[in-house]
């Protein structure tokens, strides 16, 4: 007995403690309302987490899932958001439980603070105020406990997205939050990157030490792994049964098809090195863009899937190869023929519409009104004519009601309908989407993809860059793989 | 190189050598160099700064020349400017002025090329206690500077997708390189406080007093490094009184 109650210290280190045990979450008739907003982000939530539970928030975007993950994390602004209702973390307001509190979000980049991987991972226990020789045990414990294969000296730049994200859990799981709070965590990944985080929050968590919140609008993928799902509605919560389902999001689209046309654009063994890099972003590669068909350029992350979009759309220069417009296209332009590159923008915008990845960084204006009208004003269209099309594209896109909000202050689905919807403002002829559909819920992703087919049924050439399989199998008339 | 400024450790052996030593004796070549006006002061310190080129992984000429370029050409040409342009600098004198840019910036040089800005950040807080919260929220923003320089090329890119260039009107050329210098900053903006959350959810700056996991040891190496720049710069100076060319900055000429 004595030897033993000697060796105690030691092996409490390792040991968890009594305050690090999984917490009960409580909301009674919680409501959020943001200061600049009329509408409540959250109303007459009503929801209890034991302890060691693995909870699902699912709905749809802008239902105020985050905000409710934000609200339960402490991490709301006092000043910014107004609660009312009842919201405890065993027992206390989440504000005072921060310390007990882990917080994975979307975006790797904007989570991880140091270039090397063990010492990300410690950089948590060293603001716990840990000695040294006590963090780097659990710095090993939590990197091999979400499968990290890497040793602590990585680059974490050298990482893939899906391996950041892994590393970031590693170090929220390091300082063993009572309470894990998982906010989209793989919206930002490919599928094997999402597969690699799920299956690490799987196995970081199987040993119920701590209580798991996950928000995620695509509740299918975690179903395995949580106990039961909740589903945000304007009205409030809505309880889930065991076994439940969300439902499919491509059943029963009519999607319109239409007879194949002429090519309009090609690439032809076209190839992209950035300059000075000793590796090529894309290999040469072919591709044709059809009138009246869907092309879906698809492959692993890094394979130049994006890059591959850049030269069809007139972006970049193609290194090696070319990339061609068919005379149906380019006629008419000022300069530079049948080369898109050389074109001037007011005619690319006419000719080929392009959506990027992130919306926000093709947002030029303070009004979605603007915002739509602007592509036919610099092609060249009059201000009656512009804004007429504007305005039949709000009411198309179920826009209208937004037409005077800023942008920048959407949701992401809406400011994802409305980087499309400046895209077809001008009519072009050839779109380029890349990762149309990204992050968006069942609704959006709806709505898009009728949005294409109807483009396609016009006669547009499309080309997608997607990581999305349903995408691919209900759109794509043509596939090439990277 | 961006990704060298943020990549870990340089493995070259000046790396060994801790980051605040480096920090003393590059104050020490400052000072000394800026209250020397002579040519023979600055070349011996210039002279002993080559021979540490190969210690902070420059030996290579190419690797050299790549970060060294425009320094040369700015020592160059304070030299030549003042020659030409005043009619009481010698050429010699001319030589001495572009010799003290050289010296003085050298050790930058070095200093980038052989430190880890992490152990950079431990040194300073755990031996100047420069605050935790500045040293550690300045290595989070400068991980994100690459990311900035790709958002920027995006902004750049999405721009022309939407019809806008400047074409040859330079006055259209800046309005939209204004217009895109502000969508970066509102995107830096929303990364810096998405990071700053990050870091808050993992007890940054939270009033508990912050350990270091990997410290940072003062060695005898370190010593011994502050040492010789003292003795390198003691010996420039006697040397140049010793030649009779010492002429110190406040001397009044």
């Amino acid at each position: 007995m004595p030897a033993e109650a000697r060796a105690l210290p030691g092996m409490r280190r390792g040991a968890r403690a009594p305050a690090d045990r999984p917490v009960r979450v409580v909301a009674r008739g919680l409501g959020v309302r943001h200061a600049t907003r009329r509408v409540a982000a959250l109303a007459a939530v009503d929801l209890v987490v034991e302890r060691g539970e693995r909870v699902l928030v699912t709905g749809a975007s802008g239902a105020g899932k985050s905000t409710l993950l934000a609200a339960v994390g402490g991490l709301l602004d006092p000043e910014g958001a107004e609660v009312s209702g009842e919201l405890t973390v065993d027992g206390a307001p989440p504000r005072s439980a921060r310390g007990r509190i882990g917080l994975l979000a979307q975006d790797p980049d904007s989570q991880l603070v140091m270039a090397r991987a063990g010492d990300d991972v410690a950089f948590g226990l060293e603001n716990a105020g840990l000695p040294p020789d006590a963090i780097w045990p659990r710095v090993d414990e939590a990197m091999a406990a979400v499968g990290f294969r890497y040793g602590r000296d990585r680059a974490t730049s050298a990482l893939s997205g899906g391996e950041k994200q892994r590393l970031v859990l590693a170090g929220v799981l390091a300082r063993r939050p009572g309470l894990l709070l998982l906010d989209e965590p793989t919206a930002a990944l490919d599928a094997g990157g999402a597969a690699l985080v799920r299956d690490a929050v799987a196995r970081a968590t199987a040993d119920r030490a701590s209580t798991v919140l996950v928000v995620d609008h695509d509740a299918g993928p975690w179903l395995p792994l949580v106990d039961r799902v909740v589903e945000l509605r304007p009205g409030g919560l809505v309880e889930h049964g065991p076994g439940w389902r969300p439902p499919e999001r491509a059943a029963g689209l009519g999607l319109p098809v239409a007879p194949g046309g002429p090519d309009l654009l090609g690439a032809e063994r076209a190839g992209f090195t950035h300059r000075g890099a000793a590796a090529a972003s894309l290999r040469p590669t072919d591709a044709a863009l059809t009138s009246g068909r869907v092309l879906a350029i698809t492959g692993p992350n890094g394979a130049g899937k994006s890059t591959l979009a850049l030269l069809l759309a007139g972006l970049r220069r193609p290194s090696t190869g070319r990339v061609v417009a068919a005379r149906q296209l380019s006629d008419g332009v000022g300069r530079g023929g049948r080369d898109p590159y050389r074109w001037r923008a007011a005619d690319l915008v006419s000719r080929i519409g392009t959506v990027f990845q992130q919306p926000e960084q093709q947002f030029l204006t303070g009004h979605v009104r603007d915002e739509l009208a602007l592509g036919p004003l610099r092609a060249g269209a009059g201000t009656g004519t512009a804004h007429a099309a504007a305005a039949a594209l709000m009411e198309r896109l179920g826009l209208a009601d937004l037409a005077e909000a800023n942008p920048y202050t959407l949701s992401g689905g809406q400011q994802r309908r409305l980087s499309v919807a400046t895209a077809l403002a001008t009519a072009p002829r050839v779109l380029v989407l890349d990762e149309p559909t990204f992050g968006q819920d069942a609704a959006t992703w709806r709505a898009l993809v009728a949005l294409l087919a109807e483009q396609r049924a016009a006669g547009c050439a499309v080309a997608v860059v997607t990581h999305d399989t349903d995408l691919v199998d209900v759109l794509a008339d043509q596939r090439t793989t990277l | 190189m961006t990704a060298a400024v943020t990549g870990p450790s340089p493995t070259v052996p000046m790396a060994r050598i801790n980051p605040v030593a480096q920090l003393i004796a590059i104050g020490v070549v400052t000072v000394v160099l800026l209250a020397a006006v002579d040519p023979v002061t600055p070349a011996v310190v210039v002279a002993a700064e080559l021979c540490l080129l190969p210690a902070a992984g420059l030996h290579r000429p190419a690797a050299l020349a790549r970060r060294a370029w425009p320094l040369l050409t700015a020592a160059a040409s304070v030299g030549l400017v003042n020659v030409a342009l005043s009619g009481t600098t010698t050429p010699m004198a001319g030589l001495g002025l572009a010799l003290r840019v050289l010296g003085l910036a050298v050790p930058g040089l070095l200093f980038v090329a052989s430190t880890d800005p992490v152990r950079l950040a431990d040194a300073l807080t755990l031996h100047w206690r420069v605050p935790t919260r500045f040293a550690y929220g300045a290595l989070a923003a400068l991980r994100l500077a690459p990311l900035l320089a790709a958002e920027f090329e995006s902004i750049r890119l999405a721009r022309r997708t939407r019809g806008i260039e400047a074409g040859r009107n330079p006055l259209a050329a800046a309005r939209l390189l204004a217009g895109a210098a502000f969508a970066l900053l509102v995107a830096a903006v929303r990364r810096g406080s998405r990071l700053a959350t990050a870091m808050d959810a993992r007890g940054f700056d939270s009033g508990i007093a912050r350990s270091n996991a990997r410290g940072s040891v003062w060695h005898g190496r370190d010593t011994a490094t502050v040492a010789a720049t003292l003795a390198v710069c003691g010996s420039a100076v006697v040397l140049s009184v010793a030649t009779g060319n010492w002429a110190p900055v406040f001397a009044g000429g």
